[in-house]
């Protein structure tokens, strides 16, 4: 038997009748056209590499004119933005550890007078170095930023203390990962995307399978309460969560060597909420897609903003405000300072639990949405 | 209240942006009857029966079904009623034992095993219990359906088009069991495009454009149309119609099998139109219409008629 021939008008069939269907179905067109945008925006406007500005706490014993001087110097070189002054160590340690400030700047008692004894005092530079990305470029600059800093204070007869090796000695403590190893940062951080990915993607198919395939109408017609349904379908994609977590965990521990500083079990009750904050988003993304495709699609609207404005891939603080502003609304970020926090700094309950009950509120507003959303009747 | 009737509903109508699916449809459905819902697709036969089981809330309307609001109670109502959806709605992924265990379970069904046993026997589903829903023919397919819709002893079933797309073996079966199922008790509400269907029902109901056109026995409604039928034998019979069509008097002329029936309200108009048909070529003879022509002919009548 003879193949057919390729027929033009055949082929023409096919494309007419593509976009038509692309026509038809709104939503696809609008990702479409959409996701390429918010990429745009995304990449182009909201990453930055280079962070600057970032919340510099500083401590100073000595309030000598030079000890102001270097703070100044710092101060201009945009790099730092001075939000609080702290008056002890143990403060300095938690605003770290809160993430409240990337770095304390300590300028040492009698800082002034062994500076111009010629002792090279040091200006101790404490840094949150989870993320190597973030605080690499501010401590490079820091170097000779300090050389250059006090040429106004020592002209004339000081001059000579500017010496060959600098007026001081620029001391920086990397705390939590000292080693500026990227995977400590990163693979923490990848159990939350994985986490965000598969648990949206998952509920959100679950629910629009039942209504692709015509189950759904024989499930509203038996007596059952939208909660039944609802955290019924949620739980055994929760235990799937847990699995993914356990394997990331032991990744982390045996492949990668991720210091595990805090505890564990906390992590995995923080785990929790944010897997039923995700859940909820899967949840509300499937009453509102008409089919399976469009729930991916929503995923994926999600997912784009939550791995790259919540400090994953990029210096969450390199980032303008707006998208900062978008980022504290996403819980990846919320949950990827949990997890660093817990793991690398070894945060406890205290440091953590205000970001827990950001993703917990947003939880409550998704699933809020995803039950009002969710009808009892076919209408 | 009337415990008898298991729907007594009126007024109820459902709208859907500017279109209204069910138009103030009154029903009465005496308990162990079996009513037959006719009408052509897109009639509201569909929501009328979402309505009864509270897969849809009414617009308007009142009532009660098995002798609850039908408003208020919906989710009363959901726990005694059986509901077989017109498109194969059960887990395609799940075996049938699987599937009727789910059932039974948010039935709440007291001694379940034995429940879904009990279920598969009755239906000789036992040996297939583990084949895959979505492995089934369609006749299996229907049956599995029964069975699930059965599981929690409801007091009434709402079938929408159950037979759609089973063989004439399989669909005989099952209105057997239907039958025996109506003996014991059970009322059926029953959507169905098939003639013979409607005329194993006790009543029929047939809605047109989403309004209530007849209701009662099958010798009832046949009554009511007050059609004349003529059925013409012979050569050429598509020609015969045709051109008899457009005569005034002859309101449907529709071929069945090698028979044409011919019919219109007014029999002396009637008879007059087909007289220069009546040639030796074809044997004439007056019938008694069918149910086939009475519904042909409701279909047919004109929008004002029905909305008037």
């Amino acid at each position: 038997m003879k193949a057919p021939r390729f027929s033009f008008a055949r082929f023409k069939a096919i494309i007419v009748k593509e976009f038509i269907q692309m026509r038809r179905d709104r939503l696809t067109f609008g990702m479409m056209v959409g996701i390429p945008l918010l990429q745009l925006v995304l990449f182009g406007f909201a990453i930055n590499s280079d962070p600057k500005h970032l919340p510099t706490a500083v401590l100073v014993a000595d309030h000598g004119p030079h000890g102001r001087t270097i703070l100044q110097a710092i101060r201009n070189s945009s790099y730092f933005d001075f939000v609080s002054q702290v008056t002890t160590e143990t403060q300095a340690h938690e605003a770290l550890a809160r993430g409240d400030v990337q770095f304390v700047v300590n300028v040492p008692e009698n800082f002034s007078r062994e500076l111009l004894r010629g002792d090279r005092p040091p200006i101790l530079v404490e840094a949150d170095a989870t993320d190597p990305a973030a605080t690499g470029n501010a401590l490079g600059s820091l170097g000779t930023l300090l050389d250059g800093a006090l040429q106004n204070d020592l002209k004339g007869p000081l001059a000579f203390l500017s010496g060959t090796n600098g007026p001081v000695e620029l001391r920086v403590h990397a705390h939590y990962n000292p080693e500026n190893i990227t995977q400590y940062n990163i693979v923490p951080g990848l159990m939350g995307v994985v986490l965000t990915m598969t648990m949206i993607l998952i509920t959100g198919l679950a629910i629009t399978r039942e209504r692709e395939r015509g189950t759904m109408e024989n499930l509203l017609s038996m007596p059952t309460r939208p909660a039944e349904v609802l955290v019924g379908k949620i739980i055994p994609y929760i235990l799937v969560g847990y699995i993914q977590v356990t394997l990331i965990l032991l990744a982390a521990h045996f492949l990668f060597h991720v210091p595990m500083v805090g505890s564990v079990p906390l992590l995995l009750i923080a785990v929790f909420v944010f897997i039923t904050a995700n859940l909820a988003v899967g949840i509300t993304f499937s009453s509102l897609a008409a089919n399976q495709l469009q729930a991916m699609q929503m995923t994926f609207f999600f997912f784009l903003p939550s791995i790259l404005l919540s400090g994953f891939m990029f210096p969450f603080r390199g980032m303008p405000h707006w998208a900062q502003a978008v980022g504290e609304c996403l819980p990846l970020t919320h949950f990827l300072r949990i997890v660093r926090g817990i793991l690398l700094k070894g945060n406890g309950l205290q440091e953590i639990y205000i970001q827990l009950a950001e993703i917990a509120v947003f939880a409550a507003i998704a699933l809020a949405i995803g039950v009002k959303r969710y009808h009892q009747t076919l209408d | 209240m009337n415990t008898e009737l298991a729907i007594d509903v009126c007024g109820m109508t459902k709208r859907f942006g500017q279109l209204t699916a069910v138009d103030h449809i009154d029903l009465q459905v005496r308990a162990g009857e079996i009513c037959g819902f006719l009408g052509p697709n897109g009639s509201g036969k569909t929501t009328f029966i979402r309505m009864l089981c509270g897969l849809l809330r009414p617009d308007d309307g009142s009532g009660t079904c098995l002798g609850k609001d039908v408003i208020r109670d919906s989710e009363a109502i959901k726990r005694e009623v059986g509901y077989m959806t017109q498109r194969f709605s059960f887990w395609e992924d799940l075996s049938i034992v699987e599937n009727l265990d789910f059932i039974a379970r948010m039935y709440d069904v007291k001694n379940r095993r034995d429940a879904v046993h009990q279920s598969l026997e009755r239906l000789g589903l036992t040996e297939r219990r583990k084949q895959l829903a979505g492995q089934l023919s369609g006749g299996w397919k229907q049956r599995l359906a029964l069975a699930a819709c059965l599981i929690h002893n409801p007091k009434l079933l709402l079938l929408d088009e159950p037979t759609a797309g089973v063989d004439p073996k399989a669909r005989r079966e099952f209105w057997e069991e239907i039958h025996h199922l109506a003996g014991e008790g059970l009322t059926f509400l029953i959507a169905t495009h098939y003639m013979d269907e409607a005329e194993r029902c006790h009543r029929l109901a047939f809605i047109l454009r989403s309004k209530l056109l007849v209701h009662g026995t099958v010798d009832e409604v046949i009554e009511q149309a007050r059609l004349t039928t003529w059925e013409v034998a012979g050569p050429n019979l598509l020609q015969v119609a045709e051109q008899i069509r457009g005569r005034a008097g002859v309101e449907q002329a529709t071929a069945f099998g090698n028979l044409l029936h011919v019919s219109g309200t007014n029999a002396a108009e009637l008879e007059q139109a087909i007289a220069p048909f009546r040639t030796e070529q074809h044997k004439w003879s007056q019938v008694e219409p069918g149910l086939e022509d009475v519904f042909i002919h409701m279909m047919e009548r004109p929008k004002q008629e029905v909305s008037a």
